[in-house]
């Protein structure tokens, strides 16, 4: 793994690496929004616009610069590239056009593959997995739901069993299921 | 105005946490004209910064799955929460806009399902600012909230991506503020306005102290501009304000207690409704502040 000291050696980065998340990115967005990457002029209006940037040492300018560069691990390994909240609002100010926001959520796919996405996360995938909803109904709500004249369960895939079945096959079809660790027989994530 | 029935997409934070967003919303929409139908078996949306994160593919197949149901209602879909929004209306976006991603994604939603992009996805502010107009609400207010300072939060996804949203630059929009004035109130300045409540991209499932020292942040400037409620346009961000502060007090021993409305409950008050037919007495932080604010809604 690429370690930042004061010699950088060629030898540490993966060069193919912007070519890796443009290429990620076009089969979703098409290779236009990706390839903004390589216009970043460091000027820093992102990481100066960050919300998280403020109160974390997650720094958008940093990390396009070594995506283009080839830091590979050091970017797909960090804490930081989860701290954005998708605001948009890097993506909205950056004076050369890059779509910031739709880089972090391409590199985000690349770091689930290889193995980065939080037990957090997956839990709360597990959650889609077994009731269509990430965030599912309760005994509670269900009472509430009750006393504002509402049916008990909401019209969604908590009372259409055919149409979680056909939502769990989507998840089968794309893989989503290898790549979260959720084991149909148990309906829990593998390993936890 | 046309009349018009929407397919009512609800989402998971609605249904399973706030249903008084639902009633509300539904039930406001419905005294201005505006009928919805239920969208049977639809899921989450899924959330585009938290699914979107983990595989673009599957968020994107998912959302092709929801938006389908409403072409075989023949209905354009309503949104309540802006990740629903977000996540419906991008979707909807790229497959309009690439022939052969919705070739890809019908490959995963076949044999029964088929992606056609003959539906829009609509935010529920929208279908208040445009289908039924600021006028037309005017004329339905018998309860004028005057004398109420609200803090409005946009939240970010039903402003952002701009390019992909179609609402103008969101730096400085309106649509929202006008909603809030039309039934009395004020919309107060504060500092940062536009800044995210913390919720999204998957940090409030991942580091919630984060997330919630967003949103203290801005509750913190809302209070500072003297409002008595704050005020939005999505589940998540209304979830993220209203447990946000429950949490917030257990994990930095704050206490706020800033009532937190979403737009339809604020709405349905200056309509004359009683708050309880609106889901305001089920939420965390109780709003009667509000109540005690303006003579008459107690």
């Amino acid at each position: 793994m690429p370690v930042i000291k004061s010699i950088i050696r060629l030898n540490d980065l993966d060069t193919n690496f912007v070519d890796e998340v443009i290429e990620t990115g076009s089969e979703v967005f098409g290779e236009e929004i990706p390839k903004t990457i390589m216009a970043c002029m460091q000027c820093g209006r992102c990481s100066g616009s960050c919300p998280s940037g403020r109160r974390t040492a997650f720094r958008t300018r940093k990390i396009y610069r070594e995506v283009v560069l080839g830091f590979r691990e050091k970017v797909l390994s960090s804490d930081e590239l989860w701290y954005c909240t998708t605001c948009y609002t890097c993506q909205e100010r950056c004076p050369r056009g890059v779509k910031t926001t739709e880089i972090i959520r391409i590199l985000r796919n690349i770091a689930a593959k290889e193995g980065y996405m939080s037990k957090s996360h997956k839990m709360a995938a597990g959650h889609v997995f077994r009731t269509g909803h990430a965030v599912a109904i309760n005994e509670e709500i269900q009472n509430v739901r009750e006393e504002l004249g509402l049916s008990r369960l909401p019209p969604t895939t908590h009372s259409h069993p055919e149409a979680l079945a056909k939502l769990q096959d989507i998840l089968r079809k794309t893989h989503f299921d290898e790549l979260v660790g959720f084991d149909w027989e148990t309906m829990e994530l593998k390993e936890v | 105005m046309e009349e018009k029935t929407y397919a009512c997409f609800l989402g998971c934070v609605i249904p399973n946490r706030y249903p008084g967003i639902e009633l509300s919303t539904v039930k406001m929409l419905r005294e201005l004209g505006v009928e919805s139908v239920d969208m049977p078996g639809a899921g989450c949306c899924p959330a585009p910064g938290v699914f979107g994160s983990f595989d673009l593919k599957t968020w994107l197949a998912l959302a092709a799955r929801n938006i389908c149901i409403a072409e075989e209602l023949g209905c354009d879909i309503m949104t309540m929460c802006n990740g629903c929004y977000g996540s419906l209306q991008e979707a909807d976006h790229l497959l309009k806009g690439d022939p052969l991603l919705k070739d890809k994604v019908n490959e995963i939603l076949a044999p029964e399902m088929e992606y056609k992009g003959t539906i829009n996805v609509k935010h529920q502010v929208e279908i208040f600012t445009d289908d039924i107009g600021i006028e037309r609400i005017k004329e339905a207010i018998t309860m004028p909230l005057d004398g109420l300072r609200v803090g409005v939060h946009y939240g970010c996804h039903f402003l952002k991506p701009s390019a992909v949203r179609g609402h103008g630059k969101a730096e400085r929009p309106g649509m929202v503020d006008a909603l809030v004035e039309v039934t009395g109130a004020k919309s107060v300045e504060y500092k940062d306005k536009m800044m995210c409540c913390g919720f999204g991209g998957g940090v409030r499932t991942r580091d919630i102290e984060v997330a919630l020292d967003i949103t203290k942040e801005k509750i913190t400037n809302m209070l500072d501009a003297g409002v008595d409620c704050t005020v939005n346009p999505c589940a998540s961000c209304h979830l993220q304000f209203d447990r946000g502060q429950v949490e917030i007090e257990h994990i930095f021993g704050d206490r706020f207690n800033l009532p937190v409305l979403y737009y339809s409950q604020l709405l349905g008050l200056a309509m004359g409704h009683d708050p309880r037919e609106l889901g305001m007495h089920k939420q965390n932080i109780p709003t009667d502040p509000v109540l005690d604010k303006v003579e008459g809604l107690k």
